[in-house]
């Protein structure tokens, strides 16, 4: 019998037609290996796994703090944590289920578990455990995960572009996407001091450091005004921040002056922040989320405004509802529409499309 | 009191939850209903007035549909008051069909969706070590979890960290949803299996009181660092002969008028 597939791209090239690697004109090629482990791109000081340091210097006056992976503490930034107090780490295995019942079990004794592991396989391979023997019963348990959204080139399975889809749909459990090192490290003891199940987006390895120029701190369920400006208004949360900060800059260059939201905390979200800011907002309102935007930030941000009776024009960039395609992380940003240069281009094509209708 | 006397008792109880529901998992609560008097009538510590108490032994029932027969349980050790036996099932009732922690005193987790019981019960003894609190860690499964991967994650992680403060408790009763558990995913040789991974395993007749009392004392001073695990091949509805013989017993049918027969039945067996 004949098997009809439907291609997954459309526009992926067939599998067997040979490549060679583009130049980009300086002798130089971009690799995925190189732009997997952290976001250090952004021409911006950068501090090495400041989740890692910021959970290790809490546990000193944390005592009930452990920490859990499976497999991933050197790939989560938890290994700092593991070396500067190894008799409160554990290596849970290759084997996420068991890494969440067990942090379940260890919070019913009463520690704060700190379970480590990537987003896809948090949220895709273990959501039952989390559901069930987390959330349900609102136990301490902080699920901490690299790789969120559109961080890895290696394709949909370390690519957790739907991960706050998955999990914004879990009772009570809190959904945090800090932007930046700074934040990460204000992040962590807020999230320990929780007292419910967290999810923590983790940016690891050399994480930029934006806010720290910033008067920002960083708060459970508070969006916060980064800047102000009247003609178009930037909703994100995690290092899309700092993309449409920097978009923000290049477009006053063209005067079109721009607000930034920052809103880290997913769920609960700071509707009456948001509703205000879009009431005030001038022409656009832009949520910029490194997510699909199926069941993210933006589709919370517009369900918010709808409820609160606020129509304003109201675009989204996040990532498109596929599969998305392996290669460099810069590509793939440009891609998918994630770069500052794209966060600029579509900004006032949208502008652009609001004055001539 | 004698432990048949208790699980006489026990399964007395379920009898008279199930005839107020209408239905309920009573098959699985006769057939458990020998392991649950020895469990918390010879071998568990804690106290009825304080379920939460820190020393107690951790009684985990991972098998949530089987919440019928740790109510019966329950009562019979004065942690769930007898009074309310008339609620199961019911709106706003402490005895949900399915157990939840939040919901029933003595209720330590929220079971039900199957294979999460023994990966808590690693964390939990993993706790318990950290606190330097010797309470043992006993989780009750089911033949069926043995088809849970997340299950045989537990087992091995068990082993991995050392914890001699876990036994598992397997109710081997072939039976789940859509048959014989050995028709759908064979777990046996079950006893092979986990002797294989690292644990110290036993087999017994889950019915037999006497074997029961003799495999719970040699796992809890066994006096290694294995993980145990006893377990125990029952007989669903153990005790109402009737109901015994029906083919399909994972959701046993019950007619109304059976109700008080097999509480007659059963009567008519009580333990001296």
């Amino acid at each position: 019998m004949k098997i009809t597939k439907a291609p997954p791209h459309s526009r992926r090239k067939p599998k067997y037609e040979p490549r060679l690697a583009p130049d980009r004109g300086d002798g130089e090629r971009l690799t995925t290996s190189a732009m997997i482990a952290s976001l250090d791109a952004e021409g911006r000081e950068s501090v090495s796994a400041p989740f890692g340091h910021a959970l290790a210097g809490l546990a000193t006056s944390r005592p009930d703090i452990v920490g859990l992976s499976a497999d991933l503490a050197k790939y989560t930034d938890l290994h700092v944590f593991a070396q500067a107090h190894p008799d409160r780490f554990y290596q849970m295995g290759m084997a996420e289920q068991l890494l969440f019942s067990a942090a379940a079990g260890l919070a019913r004794e009463g520690f704060t578990p700190f379970a480590t592991t990537y987003a896809v396989f948090a949220s895709r391979r273990a959501y039952d455990f989390i559901c069930m023997a987390i959330a349900e019963e609102a136990l301490p348990v902080k699920i901490a995960c690299a790789l969120p959204g559109l961080i890895s080139g290696y394709g949909p399975s370390h690519q957790a572009t739907e991960d706050l889809a998955i999990f914004r749909g879990m009772p009570n459990l809190t959904i945090v996407d800090p932007c930046d090192a700074t934040e990460i490290a204000q992040a962590v003891p807020a999230v320990a001091a929780h007292p419910g199940p967290v999810y923590l987006r983790l940016l690891r390895g050399k994480v930029p450091d934006v806010l720290s120029s910033y008067d920002y701190r960083f708060e459970i369920g508070k969006a916060k005004h980064l800047r102000h400006g009247k003609d178009v208004l930037f909703i994100a949360s995690g290092f899309m921040t700092m993309r449409v900060l920097d978009a923000a800059e290049r477009l006053q260059a063209e005067a079109i002056d721009c607000t930034v939201l920052h809103s880290p905390t997913i769920k609960p979200l700071d509707v009456t922040t948001i509703v205000e800011a879009a009431r005030a907002a001038g022409k656009l309102v832009i949520v910029a989320e490194n997510h699909s935007i199926i069941g993210g930030l933006g589709e919370a941000v517009a369900s918010c405004l709808m409820r609160a009776g606020v129509s304003k024009p109201f675009r989204q960039i996040g990532l498109p509802d596929e599969f998305l395609d392996a290669g460099a992380l810069p590509t793939l940003h440009d891609q998918y529409g994630l770069s500052v240069d794209r966060i600029v281009a579509r900004t006032r094509a949208w502008l652009n499309e609001g004055s001539a209708s | 009191m004698s432990l048949q006397q208790r699980a006489w008792n026990i399964r007395r109880h379920a009898i008279r939850m199930g005839a107020v529901q209408g239905q309920g998992y009573i098959g699985q609560a006769l057939g458990a209903a020998d392991i649950l008097a020895v469990a918390y009538f010879r071998v568990l510590t804690y106290r009825p007035d304080n379920p939460e108490w820190e020393g107690r032994d951790r009684f985990l029932l991972s098998i949530g549909h089987y919440a019928i027969a740790l109510y019966a349980a329950l009562i019979e050790a004065g942690v769930l008051p007898e009074e309310e036996i008339g609620t199961y099932g019911m709106d706003n009732s402490r005895m949900p069909m399915s157990g939840m922690a939040a919901y029933s005193p003595g209720m330590e987790i929220t079971g039900g969706s199957l294979g999460h019981g023994l990966g808590i019960a690693v964390g939990m003894a993993l706790g318990l070590k950290r606190k330097k609190n010797p309470a043992i860690v006993y989780n009750f499964l089911s033949d069926g979890e043995l088809g849970e991967g997340s299950t045989w994650e537990a087992v091995m992680s068990a082993v991995q960290h050392g914890l001699d403060n876990l036994i598992a408790i397997v109710d081997f009763n072939d039976q789940q949803a859509d048959g014989r558990a050995t028709d759908a995913l064979c777990a046996e040789p079950i006893e092979d299996k986990w002797t294989a991974f690292g644990w110290h395993a036993q087999r017994v007749d889950g019915n037999d009181i006497g074997q029961l009392v003799t495999a719970f004392d040699r796992a809890r001073d066994l006096g290694d660092s294995r993980p145990r695990v006893i377990i125990c091949q029952t007989r669903m509805c153990k005790g109402v002969p009737f109901l015994e013989d029906r083919e399909i017993t994972h959701f046993v049918r019950v007619e109304p008028d059976e109700w008080a027969k097999a509480l007659a039945v059963l009567d008519e067996a009580m333990p001296q």
